[in-house]
């Protein structure tokens, strides 16, 4: 870092950068001119970020979560990366986090809320806060901005970042394939969204692999979190004759159905689920967003953060796959950690040609892997998968 | 692939059990011209009651009472504000709903995942095990049958009987019950009080039985959808059956459409209970000495003694 920068930006910082309540509001108009100053000097906002760490008070990083901290799920891995945020900083960061805020225009008055009260980087944790979370960062440039599972990228402060989720699923769906016996394995869908529609592919590619006669029936629930409505889904599918669940909806009603069922499997979706081991939950993908909050938050602080799209998955740790208990046979649980090895090793993508699309046209050729860019924009089943996407 | 009509049937029943329940007892309130819309808070705070005790002490029915009390304690709130205090019952009730979630939240705190007792069925296996009638009639949760039972009896109390008709009374023209002596804010904080329970037993059985896990904010609107069954059953215990019934059949169809893939919009699926509560309320509109039958007609409206 230029040793001008961080002075200008310290003297700008102390002058301005107070922040008593009252004057909060203040704050973002004339940190926008600051900073507007310092673009005219072609200065990146790293350097408001040397004003930022100029203060005595603490760093504070925000998260907005989709579900309620207890779902078990999705929001509930989100917060663990919080409390290992706070544990790697101690006093010298403070975290705060607002719960089951709406994806719509609702959320963009919550994250606004969180930086006037102090907020100096937000984590916005569901694919749905995209627009909102664009739309605020173009108001607060000197605020960092983490969209989680996102592809807006429209202002310098804003970066995105997912896991490659659809690695855990190929392990998951290699279990599923041979795990079932009616060959119906049931899926619990959220939005018919690229990161959802990558999933199913990915655990049809690897179920098919090892059972030929799989089928998946796909259900979409219009919901991350809904507890009933994942429970109604679960059971239709149970009636339906699956014997397998997966589920990309973050509550555990799927576990419990499928417990009350009996000799139904089911898979922990983004965290354990352990509760539910040996079985309904045979294994689980579970999200570990710990590393990276900590890392991003560090870099902020020390205005080394730069803009990025980070997609991480087995081999740097951000996608782990949870234990396999004992309900799985020993062959396949050894088949199963071979494959989560080759990923995490880097040497085998779930998505290797020759893989046709739904419709039979060719995508990938033989030994010729997907391309990120496809995966990030995929709206397409792959061959052999029964239903439609809905629009 | 075909849906099997028979676990479709079981399905809907047992989704549409906590609204029915919470349905019937905002039914009871709103005969008695009380309109309480916090009927989302009273059943989430039965939820998270009723799972605290279901896990303390390993007891369903403990735990089905403590639901109720809970409804039953937030509703008293609702019931000193409007009935005493002469609060704005629409503003109260949506208040009790933002109160209700956020108790519920902090009480709760520390019960997501804990284990509950398993709840038994009422009638034996054996009986469930018959064809076709055995699923749909005896494969219910004792709550459940309760719940039926209660929408007769609610039905049977308001149509023959002296309470029913003092209660529908209030609801009608709470001056001229007055006047006869009835005692209108007592009547109006029994039937308020009964709702609440009504409510709280809906939100219990959903934590307790159906989900067997308490989560903040798991009865995602169920409330809402009790408060529209009411006014789309007119006021007709029978027909908040009906409508339970039918609401939880679209759900449980729809997911059933998926599952046999058959190319129904899933979005319009979702929507259609609320639909036809819309075309519901316009034909009811449409005429206005039925929609007068219908709706009671103090509802919502405060009563004071002196005036």
């Amino acid at each position: 870092m230029a040793t001008t920068g961080p002075m200008i930006a310290t003297r700008f910082g102390r002058e301005t950068f107070k922040p008593t309540k009252p004057e909060t509001l203040q704050r973002g108009h004339s940190m926008k001119t600051v900073t507007r100053l310092l673009a005219g000097a072609a200065l990146a906002t790293g350097l408001a970020a040397g004003g930022a760490m100029a203060q005595d008070d603490p760093f504070q990083v925000g998260f907005i979560y989709v579900g309620p901290i207890g779902d078990y799920g999705w929001t509930w891995t989100h917060d663990q990366g919080r409390l290992a945020v706070e544990e790697a900083f101690g006093d010298s960061v403070e975290t705060v986090f607002a719960e089951e805020v709406p994806e719509g225009p609702d959320a963009e008055r919550r994250i606004t809320q969180m930086i006037l009260n102090g907020a100096d980087m937000i984590f916005t944790t569901s694919f749905g806060y995209g627009e909102a979370t664009n739309a605020v960062a173009a108001q607060f440039p000197d605020v960092y901005f983490e969209h989680a599972t996102g592809y807006l990228r429209e202002h310098e402060n804003v970066s995105t970042y997912s896991a490659r989720f659809y690695q855990g699923r190929a392990v998951i769906g290699h279990i599923a394939g041979h795990m079932t016996e009616s060959n119906i394995v049931g899926y619990i869908a959220s939005y018919p969204i690229p990161e959802v529609i990558r999933g199913i592919n990915s655990a049809f590619l690897h179920a098919r692999e090892v059972n030929p006669d799989v089928e998946f029936r796909v259900v979409w629930a219009y919901t991350w979190f809904d507890p009933a409505v994942e429970g109604d889904a679960a059971q239709a599918l149970i009636d339906a004759g699956a014997d397998v669940i997966m589920q990309h909806t973050d509550s555990t009603t799927p576990q419990s159905v499928a417990q009350d069922a009996g000799n139904v499997y089911t898979f922990g979706q983004a965290s354990d689920m352990i509760q539910f081991a040996p079985a309904p939950r045979i294994s689980s993908i579970i999200d570990n967003w710990g590393p990276y909050y900590v890392r991003r938050v560090a870099e902020a602080m020390e205005g080394t953060w730069e803009q990025s799209d980070t997609w991480e998955g087995m081999s740097e740790g951000m996608v782990l796959v949870g234990e396999m208990t004992d309900a799985i046979p020993e062959d396949v649980r050894a088949s199963a950690t071979a494959l989560m090895e080759s990923m995490q090793a880097g040497e085998y993508h779930p998505f290797t040609g020759p893989i046709n699309r739904q419709d039979g046209t060719a995508w990938l050729a033989d030994g010729e892997i997907a391309d990120d860019g496809t995966l990030a924009g995929m709206n397409f089943y792959v061959e052999g998968i029964t239903g439609d996407i809905p629009n | 692939m075909l849906i099997d009509p028979v676990t479709l049937i079981v399905a809907l029943i047992t989704i549409s059990t906590p609204v029915l329940l919470a349905a019937t007892g905002e039914l009871v309130v709103e005969k008695s011209g009380v309109l309480n819309l916090g009927v989302e808070g009273m059943m989430i705070m039965g939820a998270v009651c009723g799972f605290i005790a279901a896990n303390e002490t390993g007891s369903p029915t403990l735990a089905f009472l403590a639901g109720m009390a809970g409804g039953a304690a937030l509703s008293v709130i609702f019931g000193v504000l409007t009935q005493f205090l002469m609060s704005n019952q629409v503003a109260s009730g949506l208040a009790l709903t933002l109160f209700g979630i956020g108790l519920a939240a902090l009480l709760g705190v520390n019960y997501p995942g804990q284990p509950v007792p398993e709840v038994a069925k009422p009638f034996p296996e054996a009986m469930r095990q018959i064809e076709v009638i055995g699923p749909i009639a005896f494969s219910h949760d004792l709550v459940t049958y309760m719940a039926i039972a209660l929408v007769g009896t609610v039905w049977y109390l308001l149509r023959a009987t002296r309470a029913g008709l003092i209660l529908r009374a209030v609801g009608e023209s709470h001056d001229a019950a007055h006047a006869l002596g009835y005692k209108v804010v007592r009547i109006r904080f029994m039937a308020i009080l009964f709702g609440g329970a009504c409510a709280g037993l809906g939100g219990a059985f959903l934590s307790v039985v159906y989900v067997e896990n308490w989560v903040q904010g798991m009865t995602a609107g169920a409330g809402w959808i009790a408060l529209a069954l009411v006014v789309f059953a007119s006021w007709k215990p029978w027909r908040v059956l009906f409508g339970a019934w039918l609401f939880g059949g679209i759900a449980a169809l729809q997911l059933r459409l998926q599952v046999a893939e058959i190319g129904v919009p899933v979005a319009l699926l979702d929507a259609s209970p609320y639909l036809v509560t819309i075309v519901v309320l316009v034909v009811m509109s449409s005429d206005r000495a039925r929609s007068a039958l219908n709706a009671p007609a103090a509802l919502g409206k405060t009563f004071h003694a002196g005036t």
